[in-house]
């Protein structure tokens, strides 16, 4: 019997042919492809429109395949707002880091998802400052040591981390948020779901949609990449619970 | 058309939809809430885009994002508001996008006032954000005058891509005037084709957006384009009108905005007193009309310059700059919401002449 050679595996026509700069063990790699995958199934690249953070992913326009814009710290939000109202026929999403979207770009998430704004956001909380060496986060871990928390985070001075999932639910506007994590090929699948589900929802002209994607730093966490995904699963999983805490089709479904 | 009476603040509003530019965002404040109050139910009616953002910070940056789509955009804000878009307004003009800005000015610093004033000159004529970039910056007298500017204010943005900043002090938001509008809206811009626009990367490579140059040489050269830009903007773009100019004139005074319409009176009045003043009015204040100012502060009858600003002085030290010590230069000002009379202005020549009243 002939053997024929079948392609199986390819790269996302949304993504482009560049070597990224990431460090190894960073999952932005993954995420990054999750999110090309989606866009292709969808047949969304030609009308879509990224929007950079500022963060270890502020290159990331240089890896995609789409038109894109690069936000100052933390304001994607509020420049995929403006490009969207006046474009409502595109695909827009913003990829942002827990330092941007978490700390200096709290106001500008809160409000985008409170007015129901139809894009989509890709929330990767790897609980540190990466770009900038490792500094504390509002997601950092209590007792985790950073650059600026050299002892372990502090609750009595910096508070608990942040749960951007679970604040952003509470609003009444509808709108799908998601809480996964790429630690595990099984979990990097459901990843790949709930963002797919997240551009479909925007395609559909429905809601405001944001997948969070729990995220390894092992060089700023200061770990081999091999224990950087046992540490997430270890440390972040049980704060950050895994799960779908709003859905406009869940809600619609039970109302 | 015929002349309608309207309030600064609205005819600003209706003026961009004249320009076509029907995409405003915008974050109450007082003196020029009245944009947005005419604005929000004015735009749809015409197919526009209206939102009222969180803060001014997410103002700019909408603007920011909108901008990228090729269609024209705008907001109107005062002093305070229009110090939180700094932020924003480095990056617009670091990724060469047109927008424009209003800012109806109020006293400061800080919270200040909410009267009328002219302190936020340098702040818009010298980059008030981060990094080597320039604003065009044109300052309107009237309400008219405010109109006109506005859809020019368009025009340059699109034809340099470059931010425009419109200021007028609070008076020229909330004076009421008669006001013509051009007969024919000019369409919204079409994107297609653009060879800037964010439109999807259909059929074309992907385009990005953004200030960002990490290689110090990328960096230079966007700064040594934008300044080739700047000195283009400088060479076409001068405006600016006289006033009783002539070679009777002992004084030349300098003053933009509604100053420049409170030195006329005085100039009218001093005329009767048969003291000869003339007014040099900037209307674009980036580009600077720096020969001109010193081809007509120079001329052999000018004894003085005299500079009147709502502010206690900010201008002046352009004027300066243009007049390279062949005048003595005299400063009136007044601030914090106090606007100088024409009594006071009168007052000031008197005094720099040495004639008693």
């Amino acid at each position: 019997m002939a053997y024929q050679a079948n392609t199986v595996f390819t790269r996302p026509a949304s993504l482009s042919e560049t070597i990224t700069h990431y460090c190894p063990g960073c999952t932005h790699g993954i995420i990054h492809r999750l999110v090309a995958e989606s866009l292709d199934e969808l047949g969304l690249r030609e009308r879509a429109v990224g929007v950079a953070p500022v963060g270890c992913s502020v290159l990331i326009y240089n890896y995609f395949n789409c038109d894109f814009l690069e936000a100052p710290h933390g304001r994607a939000p509020a420049l995929a707002t403006g490009f969207k109202r006046i474009r409502p026929d595109m695909i827009v999403f913003t990829y942002q880091g827990d330092g941007d979207l978490a700390s200096i770009g709290m106001g500008e998430i809160v409000h985008a998802a409170n007015r129901g704004e139809k894009f989509t956001t890709i929330f990767v909380n790897n609980a540190i400052y990466g770009m900038t060496g490792g500094q504390m986060a509002p997601t950092t871990m209590p007792g985790q040591r950073t650059t600026t928390s050299p002892a372990g985070r502090d609750v009595d001075l910096a508070g608990y981390p942040i749960r951007m999932a679970e604040l952003l639910s509470t609003l009444r506007t509808p709108a799908y948020v998601a809480r996964t994590s790429v630690h595990t090929p099984m979990h990097a699948v459901q990843a790949k779901q709930a963002i797919k589900k997240a551009f479909r929802l925007q395609k559909e002209n429905r809601c405001f949609s944001l997948v969070e994607v729990l995220s390894t730093c092992p060089t700023n966490w200061g770990i081999a990449p091999s224990d950087a995904t046992r540490w997430l699963a270890e440390n972040m999983l049980p704060y950050y619970p895994l799960g779908v805490f709003k859905d406009p089709e869940r809600e619609e479904a039970t109302s | 058309m015929a002349k309608k009476l309207m309030k600064g603040n609205e005819a600003i509003g209706e003026a961009a939809i004249c320009a076509g530019a029907l995409n405003y965002f915008a974050y109450p404040i007082t003196p020029q809430s009245e944009v947005a109050e005419y604005l929000c139910w004015r735009l749809p009616e015409v197919g526009g885009t209206f939102v009222q953002a969180e803060s001014e910070v997410a103002v700019g940056n909408m603007l920011f994002g909108a901008a990228a789509s090729g269609k024209r955009v705008f907001t109107t804000s005062s002093s305070p508001g229009i110090s939180l878009m700094q932020e924003a307004i480095s990056y617009i003009a670091g990724a060469q996008l047109p927008v424009v800005f209003v800012n109806i000015m109020r006293g400061g610093p800080g919270l200040g006032g909410i009267l009328p004033a002219q302190s936020d000159y340098f702040q818009a004529v010298k980059a008030g954000g981060h990094g080597d970039y320039h604003l065009i910056v044109l300052a309107p007298s009237s309400v008219q005058e405010a109109v006109d500017l506005m859809i020019l204010a368009f025009d340059l943005a699109d034809k340099y891509r470059n931010p425009v900043m419109l200021i007028g002090d609070g008076m020229i938001g909330q004076m009421m005037e008669a006001v013509e509008f051009p007969e024919e809206h000019r369409k919204p811009n079409d994107p297609t084709g653009s060879d800037w626009a964010l439109t999807g990367a259909k059929n074309r490579k992907a385009r990005i957006t953004k200030s960002l140059f990490l290689d110090p040489v990328m960096l230079e050269e966007n700064s040594f384009l934008l300044a080739e830009k700047y000195k283009t903007i400088k060479k076409n773009e001068i405006r600016f009108e006289k006033y009783k100019v002539t070679d009777k004139n002992r004084i030349l005074i300098m003053a933009y905005g509604t100053m420049a319409r409170i030195c006329q009176t005085a100039i009218d009045e001093l005329e009767q007193e048969g003291i000869s003043v003339g007014l040099f009015r900037p209307v674009s204040l980036y580009p600077f009309p720096e020969q001109d100012i010193f081809t007509e502060s120079t001329r052999k009858n000018i004894e003085k310059v005299l500079v009147v600003e709502m502010s206690v002085g900010q201008m002046i030290e352009d004027i300066e700059r243009c007049l390279k010590g062949q005048r003595e230069i005299d400063f009136y000002g007044r601030t914090g919401g106090i606007v100088p009379t024409p009594n006071e202005v009168k007052d000031k020549v008197r005094q720099m002449l040495g004639i008693k009243k």
